[in-house]
């Protein structure tokens, strides 16, 4: 199978892939939600990270547990894991992350059944040297418990690994961001969602391995395809989850050439420092030095003013918010950012989310009223 | 005749809590103060309602609780009207109403109080929500005034040593932040004793809501609800540990007058979340009306379970474990085990919860207590789905059914 074919089975079935490669490898597999969970300690353990991304099937057994103002990537997740289609996970770990996940994970320990269950709670201040101290405290209690739960040792030089595999891995995205930056006709519009899905769910060694191939077998210069003709936007949120979104938008005449989802460039933001004394430091200097999450806090402008830069930065047109319904810190955060590209002349567009997105028909009349307002 | 009864009914006269007087001077005088800081040269800072308000009674700030002025918003009725001003402002009308009305108000100035008084600074603690912080930030880029926030990390099983010691240092940054805007040194002396109000207040308070553990309850939820005020803003000052042990001595009289404030006291339930600020009145009359008496709550024994332990270490060291530990942030199970100890003090009957769209902490989870609950303690429990503030999540005939049908299984 050539990479992008299985790049592409991985995204239709991620927990078929997860099932039969763990089969092969005998892999332990730990599940996450959260860009904050700590994958490289997971991945030194000798574990599989695996982000979970909700459900694309019919919420039921999770209404039982959880109120209809409950995000679809809490309710889907929960179901995921009460109906069995996540029987492959021997764990998950939950790094706070918010107020419905931080109660999604007392639901999940008292009725997902898995064998191991772990909470960092890491600081959601990242502005202070003792939010800072508290965080590699956190980050070793985890490597500990980890250690102890599947009897391993996670040695210094076993987190340097890891640290030089995800470093790595990173760059290889970064890479194919800059080159759909560069030249959008590249690839298909979905094809760098389903990789970055791709990325964050496959067993690590091989996407490493996928990517490679799969960079190898791209022509930068590949005449005639780079120019597509289409304007360029990005898009601010949290998780996407709908290829569709990408699709549409290149028919209604725009590219998506950058974001800063946690499915996306923030996934792969920021190298960790390999020649520090403490590889857990170095860790925590990552998550504290990257692009936060709005239910983290470094200032209160932060956010608006990466926002823009990277506009500017892409030589986009203008932006599109993918909000989650029932997602606070994002829903917070959009009077703001808002504000900010209107005083910068930067035209957005809100997209509010459920479970799946407005039906296509409207969303194609919503994107292509907004591609006009765009300048080239 | 029934309008006859409803003005002279010297049953009804009697029920009232007569120190309800003296909390409505206070607070009077509370706000006069607060809205006159400015030109008596005092400071105010916002703070959140689980946030420690020691230090800034130590250092002659005014105290301003944004969410107290969300309940008196919703109180008045005023939430829907102000929440849609947020939302014209592009805040989703999924968010807490809280914060949402108080936004609006912000802007429009026309709640209750026309306004809170604009903050010299603010105090975000997150251990209610996550949602205070991005309230606060908001407040911070409107009114462009410093933020402090006291990151409380969340209990699942226990409270770690590193968890104390980052809330610790977290508590001499937030000192030396208030020392910073205000020009002056924190008097630790001074400190320690409104340290040493605080937990006499919260003691008193205590033994106030404990009164109702005698049958039948000298007051309910309902009354606990209006007097939290005071444990809420004032914590720390002598005024208000004389107001708790003022509203103890008229309860405990009440008590051996045998003076209950529902009438035929039959069932006692326990209620959970945050008060519907705008139906007090009608759920209040609603389960008397079925001779039930709201005796205890999770929200406003909130204040008391802050109680902190200070032997063997000054105030300031006791606050980190105190303000971490609070009813919200901690685990389902942790939380049951708080509930279960409030069904046996109080010998409840049964539980209403209240699912409030606002408050995701509070409200996620409740269905897994409520099995817990039944489960294990065979207590009956009934939730209703409803907003703390925005009175356009509150579907009266819907709600009238289902306590309906609950007292009657109760009563079966």
């Amino acid at each position: 199978m050539n990479p992008i074919d299985r790049f592409q089975s991985v995204w239709h079935d991620p927990n078929d892939y997860a099932r039969k490669r763990k089969q092969q490898t005998g892999r332990k597999i730990l599940g996450y939600f959260c860009s904050y969970a700590p994958e490289e300690l997971i991945h030194a353990a000798g574990l599989w990270p695996f982000r979970l991304l909700g459900t694309r099937g019919e919420v039921r057994m999770a209404d039982t547990h959880l109120q209809s103002y409950c995000c679809s990537l809490v309710r889907g997740g929960l179901e995921a894991a009460l109906n069995g289609s996540l029987d492959f996970l021997d764990g998950a770990v939950f790094p706070h992350t918010c107020d419905s996940i931080q109660r999604l994970s007392d639901i999940w320990r008292l009725n997902a059944g898995f064998a191991h269950h772990f909470d960092a709670v890491l600081p959601v201040r990242l502005d202070s040297p003792s939010a800072r101290q508290y965080m590699i405290d956190v980050l070793n209690e985890f490597r500990q418990e980890l250690a102890d739960a599947f009897g391993t040792e996670i040695s210094d030089d076993a987190v340097w690994q890891a640290i030089g595999d995800y470093n790595r891995i990173r760059e290889k995205l970064r890479t194919l961001y800059e080159l759909r930056s560069r030249a959008p006709g590249l690839f298909d519009p979905s094809t760098v969602h389903r990789i970055m899905t791709a990325a964050m769910v496959m067993e690590r060694r091989e996407f490493f391995e996928q990517i490679n191939a799969f960079l190898e077998g791209v022509d930068p210069d590949a005449a005639g395809l780079g120019d597509t003709g289409r304007k360029r936007v990005v898009l601010s949120g949290g998780i996407c989850t709908h290829p569709d979104i990408y699709e549409l938008l290149a028919r209604a005449g725009a590219d998506v050439v950058w974001d800063d989802l946690c499915t996306g460039a923030r996934y792969f933001e920021g190298r960790i420092a390999e020649d520090g004394p403490d590889p857990v430091a170095a860790l925590a200097d990552r998550y504290m030095e990257r692009t936060v999450c709005p239910a983290k806090h470094r200032d209160t402008t932060a956010r608006a003013r990466a926002l823009v830069d990277m506009v500017r930065q892409q030589q986009a047109g203008g932006v599109i918010f993918l909000l989650l319904k029932f997602c606070d810190p994002h829903a917070f955060d959009y009077p703001y950012l808002k504000k900010f590209l209107d005083e910068a002349g930067i035209p957005s567009l809100l997209l509010e989310i459920e479970e799946q997105p407005p039906p296509e028909g409207q969303l194609m009349t919503r994107f292509e009223t907004f591609v006009d307002m765009l300048s080239d | 005749m029934a309008e006859n009864e409803k003005k002279h009914d010297p049953e009804k006269e009697k029920r009232k809590i007569q120190t309800v007087s003296r909390m409505k001077e206070i607070m009077t005088d509370y706000y006069i103060e607060a809205k006159g800081a400015r030109e008596n040269g005092r400071k105010v800072a916002w703070i959140t309602s689980g946030g420690p308000v020691e230090p800034l009674i130590a250092m002659d700030v005014i105290p301003v609780y944004p969410e107290n002025h969300g309940a008196m918003i919703g109180a008045s009725k005023m939430g829907a009207q102000l929440c849609e001003r947020a939302e014209e402002m592009g805040y989703s009308r999924d968010l807490c109403s809280y914060a949402r009305a108080d936004i609006g108000d912000a802007v429009a100035k026309t709640g209750p109080i026309g306004g809170l008084p604009e903050p010299d600074m603010l105090v975000c603690c997150n251990n209610i929500c996550g949602t205070v912080l991005k309230w606060y930030e908001t407040a911070a880029r409107f009114f462009n005034v410093p933020l402090f926030i006291l990151d409380t990390p969340f209990i699942h099983r226990e409270f770690t040593d590193s968890a104390r010691k980052y809330v610790l240092s977290q508590i001499y940054e937030y000192i030396s932040f208030l020392e910073t805007h205000c020009g002056r040194k924190m008097d630790y002396e001074h400190m320690e004793e409104v340290g040493r109000l605080s937990v006499e207040a919260t003691q008193l308070w205590q033994s106030v809501l404990d009164t109702c553990a005698h049958k039948p309850a000298p007051m309910t939820a309902f009354d606990a609800f209006f007097h939290l005020a005071l444990i809420v803003t004032l914590r720390g000052t002598q005024v208000t540990v004389d107001y708790y042990r003022q509203l103890l001595d008229e309860l405990n009289d009440r008590i051996d007058r045998g003076i209950a404030m529902v009438p035929n006291e039959k069932y006692r339930l326990l209620w959970d979340n945050l008060p519907v600020w705008y139906r007090t009145r009608w759920l209040s009359d609603k389960f008397a009306g079925h001779d039930a008496a709201l005796v205890a709550d999770t929200y406003t024994s909130a204040w008391s379970g802050m109680l902190p332990d200070i032997t063997g270490q000054t105030f300031l060291e006791a606050m980190s474990e105190t303000y971490t530990k609070v009813y919200i942030n901690i685990s389902i199970d942790r939380m049951f085990d708080i509930v279960a100890g409030m069904i046996r003090k109080y010998d409840v009957d049964g539980m209403v919860m209240h699912s409030n769209r606002s408050c995701k902490p509070y409200s996620l989870g409740q269905y897994d207590l409520r099995q817990m609950i039944m489960d294990r303690l065979g207590v009956p429990t009934l939730i209703i789905e409803a907003d703390m503030v925005d009175e356009r999540s509150f579907s009266e005939s819907q709600i009238d059914t289902r306590i309906d049908a609950f007292m009657e299984t109760l009563k079966a």
